[in-house]
């Protein structure tokens, strides 16, 4: 770094140290979790638990991927946990009413009208995202107890459907929800950083009067970051209806704070504009390495939700540091 | 008055990589107003933040009234004597003025209430000394933007100032504000108070002034006594060479009628609008700030919807929604405000260069980068952006930068019509003349351009007709000949006697 090697004093040296761990400080902090928990228990980073943690943060990834478009346009998306139970409950229910090939589509269909009507009150209507989302959170809720009348919902035939291929699966000894976080990461992180549909998404959360001023057409652009939004949590239902044939109504509840962390985790700034699907993953799996090892070296499930937000909060502290170059200053 | 109200000593400030003031002395005696003139990055706003307690200085010392001292925070250096008006206000717009005068400070009853009699007396008085017409119960919000730096002002006289240091004060305000800001100045002086003024705008130096000392890439170049001398040597302290202001305009060949505005409407922001720019052709528009200037060039780039008029573009009457109709009819605006709708400043030169037309600069589904940095590299060749790659953040270029930016963003578009509102706002003396040769250099190549200026030199510099508005209403036409300040300044006040019905 430039900095270290500047002629300075002693107060510009601790800057430039503050700004280095700043910069990296989630890696570090990473990196010292996975040296403490790898000497904790050997099993930590056996290939069997590693593919463990990857599995089982599939689904909570698949939803991070498509909030990581969201949340660069500068909006958030409060309502992924329950509409991910709706759309696993719809899943199940006309799995056995449709067929699990018309199922499918059909499931598809209904969660995305429920983005596309988020993405016309936040786009169009220029409704605050927070307050919309956070009502749909609540509204989508009810609407999945509606429809199921408050009951379980479960596939009759269990043993029988070929539908379970999705969420028990293995293509190569690799678990299908694995392919598919990282078919679609690979997918959206394309669609995000080469294209210009995903420059605009940069514009919009950078500046969207500017981009309004560019020609950007802003309300359409927010509208179709919700719309991949609730493809993701589509899918990510797909995969949990798949992978267990049966669910509660509540089967997501509490997911889109964790969905949040894992992109805030990956340095996506609240405040839209920067991000990248790459870093996501990061986020998605420095998370599901902490819940994992945290319950590897025999505490408490509950912890995770302690040290994850501790950890955040460390996070998010770094990196305003690191943007005005100290740890604390009267002024922001 | 012999002794220094406030004296700096060789004071340096280093951040990493860069040494932002280098031993510079500054002195301010009582009853005079000590005028601080740069470049931007000249170290102006550094050094007054090391007198304002809100950096410290790794050299150098602090006298006030000879004393050494040492100004730990804003507040520190407010009770010492030094109160700083900043150039971005900095007040609570929910609460009353009263309360904003004296925040951090409120007057105390017992229990920590709030004595709200003498915390209204006492801003009432300080308001009277002012000259304010408002009353300390007003909410903050509710003012006009000179008001607002009126409150900031009378939270200066909170306490017996001996030094007041003035950043950029009139950038937001009209002329008759800028009266009674100038009137309060004068006051302060004659009771003794010691000012520092920042500036840009040499005419106010001038005005305002007893002495002026020029910054320059951090370090002191000298002081003036300012009934000794003049603009251009001024100029040339502070750029290092001198600079030709008096520019004649040399007239291009015109073209055809690329821009023809009839009878246009937009509610009560500006009625009955009507002009023509051909190509060629620079068309000046000057007024008060509110006169509808902006307005028509938002109406025009379709941020906003005409209630009445046409708009013909080469001969064609055009319908414009929005800005995307605005651009497919060959229409650009480089807009007031460069940060906040010019700019996205957290992404690089070359996307924020491309970001209207990256849609098309696709090979397959994604963008193609060599057709981008080609335009990046035109651009930033023909303008001279001062930037290392492509690859810096918009928000790390300098003011003169980041405008051409935008412009070579609007010009990569192939624009028929350019309309440029206040090219050369907030940035400095070497760059707004760059900026100014550009436009007549733009012009000279055939495009129809627009230019909005509250600076009557820049109108008058660039311009090869002036329109003159006042209250929504175009009031008269001057050609390049004709105007001059005076008729100029009549007709956007509307006393002029030539006023059109």
């Amino acid at each position: 770094m430039s900095d270290l090697t500047a002629s300075g004093d002693g107060a510009d040296r601790r800057k430039a140290i503050v700004n280095l761990l700043a910069r990296n400080g989630i890696l570090i902090a990473f990196a010292a979790f996975m040296i403490g928990f790898t000497l904790a228990n050997e099993r930590f980073l056996s290939f069997d638990n590693v593919l463990g943690v990857v599995r089982s943060s599939a689904i909570l990834g698949v939803i991070a991927l498509g909030v990581t478009f969201v949340v660069i346009s500068g909006n958030l998306d409060l309502s992924v946990g329950s509409m991910m139970s709706f759309s696993t409950i719809v899943m199940l229910d006309l799995h056995d009413k449709l067929g699990p090939a018309l199922a499918i589509p059909v499931m598809f269909a209904m969660t995305m009208a429920l983005g596309a009507l988020i993405g016309f009150l936040v786009g169009y209507l220029k409704l605050n995202s927070l307050i919309v989302t956070l009502g749909m959170l609540s509204a989508i809720h009810g609407l999945t107890l509606t429809y199921s009348g408050g009951k379980n919902m479960d596939i009759a035939d269990k043993e029988g459907t070929w539908f379970s291929v999705f969420g028990q699966g293995a293509v190569f000894g690799i678990p299908v929800p694995v392919v598919i976080f990282f078919g679609l990461a690979a997918v959206l992180s394309l669609l995000l950083a080469r294209t210009a549909f995903g420059r605009k998404v940069y514009a919009v959360g950078g500046n969207g009067v500017a981009a309004t001023f560019s020609g950007i057409p802003r309300a359409r652009v927010v509208f179709f970051t919700y719309l991949i939004s609730s493809f993701c949590v589509a899918m990510a239902g797909l995969l949990q209806a798949s992978r267990s044939l049966g669910s509660q109504n509540t089967v997501g509840q509490g997911l889109e704070l964790d969905v949040l962390a894992a992109v805030i985790l990956g340095g996506a700034s609240l405040l839209g504009g920067s991000g990248t699907v790459f870093k996501t993953v990061i986020g998605v799996l420095i998370l599901g390495f902490i819940t994992n090892g945290l319950l590897l070296v025999g505490l408490q499930f509950y912890v995770q939700y302690v040290v994850t937000w501790v950890i955040i909060i460390l996070a998010v502290w770094l990196d305003v540091a690191a943007k005005r170059g100290r740890l604390w200053s009267p002024i922001a | 008055m012999s002794i220094p109200a406030l004296r700096l000593k060789d004071i340096v400030k280093t951040f990493p990589g860069v040494r932002a003031l280098d031993g510079v002395s500054f002195e301010v005696l009582p009853g005079e107003v000590h005028a601080l003139l740069g470049e931007n990055g000249a170290g102006k706003s550094t050094l007054m933040k090391v007198l304002g307690g809100i950096y410290q200085p790794n050299e150098g010392q602090i006298f006030i009234e000879e004393q050494p001292a040492k100004m730990a925070s804003p507040l520190d250096a407010k009770s010492k004597g030094v109160v700083f008006i900043h150039q971005e206000l900095s007040l609570a717009d929910e609460l009353t003025v009263a309360e904003n005068i004296y925040l951090g400070e409120l007057p105390r009853k017992s229990f920590g209430r709030v004595d709200w009699t003498t915390l209204y007396e006492k801003s009432d008085a300080i308001l009277k000394r002012l000259n304010c017409g408002f009353t300390p119960q007003t909410r903050v919000g509710s003012l006009s933007i000179a008001n607002k730096q009126m409150v900031e002002i009378a939270r200066a006289l909170t306490v017996e100032a001996k030094a007041v240091i003035f950043d950029e004060p009139t950038a937001s305000l009209t002329d008759a504000e800028k009266v009674v800001l100038f009137d309060i100045i004068n006051d302060l002086r004659a009771r003794g108070v010691g000012v520092a003024y920042i500036s840009h705008r040499m005419d106010e130096i001038f005005t305002i002034s007893d002495r002026i000392s020029v910054l320059r890439d951090g370090s002191y170049r000298g002081s003036l006594i300012t009934a000794d001398t003049n603009e251009d040597e001024v100029t040339q302290l502070m750029i290092g060479r001198s600079l030709d202001l008096t520019h004649a305009i040399v007239p291009n060949t015109l073209g055809e009628v690329a821009l023809s505005v009839e009878n246009l409407s937009c509610g009560s922001l500006f009625q009955d609008v009507s002009f023509q720019v051909r190509a060629g052709e620079v068309v000046g528009f000057y007024g008060l700030v509110g006169a509808g200037r902006t307005e028509i060039a938002e109406t025009l780039f379709g941020l906003r919807t005409a209630t009445a008029g046409q708009i013909k573009i080469s001969g064609q009457t055009v319908k414009i929604n929005s800005p995307t109709d605005a651009i497919s009819h060959g229409i650009s605006l480089v807009p007031e405000d460069r940060k906040e709708q010019g700019l996205v400043l957290g992404m690089n030169c070359r996307d924020n260069m491309t970001l209207p037309q990256v849609g098309a600069l696709t090979s397959g589904p994604f963008v193609s980068s060599g057709q981008e940095v080609a335009i990046f590299d035109t651009y930033h060749e023909k303008l001279e952006i001062k930037t290392p790659s492509w690859k810096q953040q918009a928000g790390n270029l300098s003011g003169g930068n980041q405008q051409k930016i935008v412009i070579g963003k609007w010009l990569s578009m192939a624009p028929k019509v350019l309309i440029v509102d206040e090219p050369t706002r907030g940035i400095d003396v070497g760059s707004k003349s760059e900026i100014h040769n550009l436009i007549r250099d733009l012009a000279s190549q055939g495009y129809a351009i627009i230019v909005i200026s509250s600076e009557m030199p820049e109108v008058l510099r660039v311009s090869d007709r002036v329109i003159a508005m006042f209250h929504g209403k175009i009031m008269r036409e001057f050609s390049a000949e004709e105007v001059t300040e005076d008729n100029l300044v009549q007709a956007i006040s509307g006393i002029g006697p030539d006023k059109v019905a």
